[in-house]
C-alpha cells in the first residue's frame, strides 16, 4: 500500500510517498501561479527516484494553501492538521508545533495521538513570517541559507526596534549605512524573528517537547533564538522541516486507507 | 509680533512663519537625513520668502520627530497638539482632525479652544501610514502624487485583501500582472488605506466637523475614500493641509508670547 501527501505552500510545493512504514521519496520544489501544476511537477519529482507513477499511489491527500486545486487528491485537509500529524509521526513525545511557513506562521498544541488540541496563527503581518527574512536577506545581499549561518560578532549586539517589516528594513537600511557588520545585522534580524514567533508560541501555551517545521527551521540563528526566548530546547527532526506538511497529509492518506480497511 | 513654527518630519520639514496673526509665509522641503539641516533649511527658505532675518522671530516651536533637534527653537510641542492647533485655527469648528502623515497617523478630538482631549497613534505598522500609498506607487511605477489624479478615473475599484503593506506589494504586483485597470486599483489602495485610518479613529470617537491633515490629504482620491470610510464630509481647508503642524506650532508660539 503506497500513499502520498502534497502541500501546496505560497513559496514551495513538497511531497512525500510513504509505504508501509517508512518514507519512500520526497521532493521540494518552487511553487509557481497554477497550484494544480506545482503539485504535479513536485509529485512527478518524488515518484522518479522510486520508479511508481500516479497510478501507483492508493490514496493522496493534499494540504496547503492551493490544496482544494491538486487534481490527483482524494482529499484535502487543513495544514494545522497535517503538521501536527507529520511531527508526531516522526516525534511522538511532540506537544508543540511551531510552523514557520514562507507567508505564515502557525502554534500549534498537540495530544498524544498527534491530534490538534489548539492553535494560533498569524498570517497578518508579515513580520514572524518567511516573508520577513526573505526581505531583509534581500537587503543584506545573503541568501536566506547564509543569512541563518551569520554568528554575531563580540560587540554589542544590535537590536531592532521596530516589528513592521516596512521599517524595520529602514532599520537595517542604516545599520548598512553605518557600516556596521553584517554578521551583527543577521543575528539582530534572526532574533527580531524569533521575537515574533515567541508571542504566537506564547500565546498557545508551550508544552514540551517542542519542535520546528516549515522551511524557516533550516535556518539555525532563527532556532537558537527561538530557544533562548522561550528559555526551552527545540528539538531537531530527523528529516527535512520543510516536508513535515506533507508527511502528515501523507500519514493522514494510510490512516484513511487503514479505516476502511478494518 | 513674529511667531514661526518648524515641523521636522520624517520625509519632509516645513516651516510657517506668522506675522500678526497672519500667515505671512511658508515653505516645505524633502527631510535631509539630519533633522537639524533640515530645520534650517526649510526656516532659511521661510525666512527669505517672508523677507526677515532669524533675528526678527519673537518666539519659534518646533515640532515633528526633529523637534529637539532644532537649535533656533525657543519651545518644542507635540505633534498632536501642534496638528490640533493648526487645525482648529484655521477652522474653529473642527472638532477631529485626523493626520496621515509619511510614517505615522493620527486621530484626534479638539476642543473649542483647540486643546487635544483625545488621541489615538499608530507608529508601529506602515500600513495605515503614508508609506503604505507610496510603495504600492512604487511597485507600480508610479510617482504617489500621481495617485490622486489617476484614481479619479475609477470604475470598479479592487478590493484588497491583505493588510501588510509587505503582503499587498505582492497582492498589487499580481492584480497588475492579470490586467486589472491601474485607476481601479489605485482606487482600492485608497480605500484601503481610509479604512485602516478610519478604524484608528474609531477608538477617539470621531465628532464632526472632521478635517483631515498631513500630506496624504493632497490626494484628492484619498481624501475622497477618508470621507467615504467615515460617512461624512471632510472639512476642506483652507491651506496646504501638509503644513498644518507647523502652523500649530506658530500658533503656540503666539501664544505663549501673549501669555508673557
Amino acid at each position: 500500500m503506497i500513499v502520498a501527501g502534497c502541500d501546496v505552500g505560497s513559496l514551495a510545493t513538497k511531497a512525500v510517498i510513504l509505504n508501509q512504514r517508512s518514507i519512500l521519496a520526497q521532493a521540494v520544489v518552487p511553487s509557481t501561479f497554477d497550484p494544480a501544476a506545482s503539485a504535479r511537477s513536485a509529485m512527478d519529482a518524488a515518484l522518479a527516484s522510486t520508479g511508481l507513477s500516479l497510478d501507483d499511489l492508493s490514496f493522496c491527500v493534499g494540504t496547503g494553501y492551493g490544496r482544494e486545486r491538486i487534481p490527483f487528491v482524494s482529499r484535502a485537509v487543513s495544514e494545522i492538521a497535517c503538521h501536527a500529524k507529520g511531527a508526531h509521526w516522526l516525534m511522538p513525545s511532540v506537544r508543540t508545533v511551531i510552523d514557520i511557513g514562507g507567508q505564515d506562521c502557525k502554534a500549534i498544541r498537540i495530544d498524544e495521538k498527534g491530534n490538534v488540541v489548539r492553535f494560533l496563527t498569524n498570517d497578518k503581518c508579515a513580520a514572524g513570517t518567511g516573508r520577513f527574512l526573505e526581505v531583509m536577506a534581500r537587503i543584506l545581499g545573503v541568501s536566506l541559507e547564509d543569512l541563518g549561518a551569520f554568528k554575531p560578532g563580540p560587540g554589542e549586539p544590535i537590536q531592532l526596534a521596530s516589528t513592521c517589516t516596512v521599517w524595520a528594513q529602514a532599520e537595517v537600511i542604516h545599520h548598512l549605512n553605518a557600516k556596521k557588520p553584517k554578521a551583527d545585522i543577521a543575528s539582530a534580524v534572526n532574533r527580531a524573528m524569533a521575537g515574533r514567533v515567541a508571542i504566537l508560541a506564547r500565546g498557545v501555551g508551550i508544552e514540551r517537547d517542542l519542535c520546528m517545521t516549515g522551511g524557516v527551521a533550516k535556518n539555525p540563528g532563527v532556532l537558537s533564538a527561538l530557544e533562548q526566548q522561550l528559555g526551552t530546547n527545540i528539538r531537531r527532526l530527523r528529516l527535512d522541516p520543510q516536508i513535515v506538511g506533507a508527511l502528515g497529509a501523507a500519514v493522514f492518506a494510510r490512516e484513511h486507507l487503514e479505516g476502511r480497511q478494518s | 509680533m513674529i511667531t514661526a513654527g518648524c515641523d521636522v518630519g520624517s520625509l519632509s520639514a516645513k516651516a510657517v512663519i506668522l506675522k500678526d496673526g497672519l500667515v505671512r509665509s511658508w515653505h516645505v522641503i524633502y527631510a535631509k537625513p539630519d533633522p537639524e539641516e533640515s530645520a534650517r533649511e526649510v526656516m532659511g527658505k521661510a525666512l527669505e520668502k517672508a523677507d526677515l532675518d532669524q533675528g526678527d522671530i519673537d518666539f519659534l516651536v518646533a515640532t515633528g520627530y526633529g523637534r529637539n533637534a532644532v537649535p533656533f527653537a525657543h519651545a518644542s510641542e507635540s505633534e498632536i497638539a501642534c496638528h490640533g492647533r493648526g487645525a482648529s485655527w484655521l477652522a474653529p469648528q473642527v472638532r477631529t482632525v485626523i493626520d496621515i502623515g509619511g510614517q505615522d497617523a493620527k486621530a484626534l478630538r479638539v476642543d473649542s479652544c483647540g486643546r487635544v482631549v483625545r488621541y489615538a497613534y499608530n507608529d508601529k505598522c506602515a500600513s495605515g501610514t503614508g508609506r503604505f500609498l507610496e510603495i504600492m506607487a512604487g511597485a507600480m511605477g508610479l510617482d504617489v502624487s500621481d495617485m490622486g489624479p489617476a484614481s479619479e478615473n475609477a470604475i470598479n475599484p479592487v478590493a484588497i485583501s491583505n493588510q501588510c503593506v509587505v503582503f499587498a506589494e505582492t497582492e498589487i504586483i499580481s492584480l497588475i500582472n492579470e490586467g486589472r485597470d491601474k485607476s481601479d486599483i489605485i482606487a482600492g489602495l485608497h480605500r484601503a488605506l481610509a479604512h485602516r485610518v478610519v478604524s484608528l479613529a474609531r477608538g477617539i470617537e470621531p465628532e464632526p466637523v472632521i478635517a483631515m491633515t498631513g500630506g496624504v490629504a493632497k490626494n484628492t482620491g484619498m481624501f475622497r475614500a477618508l470621507e467615504e470610510a467615515l460617512g461624512v464630509p471632510l472639512l476642506p481647508l483652507e491651506i496646504d493641509p501638509q503644513i498644518v503642524g507647523a502652523l500649530g506650532a506658530a500658533v503656540i508660539a503666539m501664544e505663549r508670547l501673549k501669555g508673557k
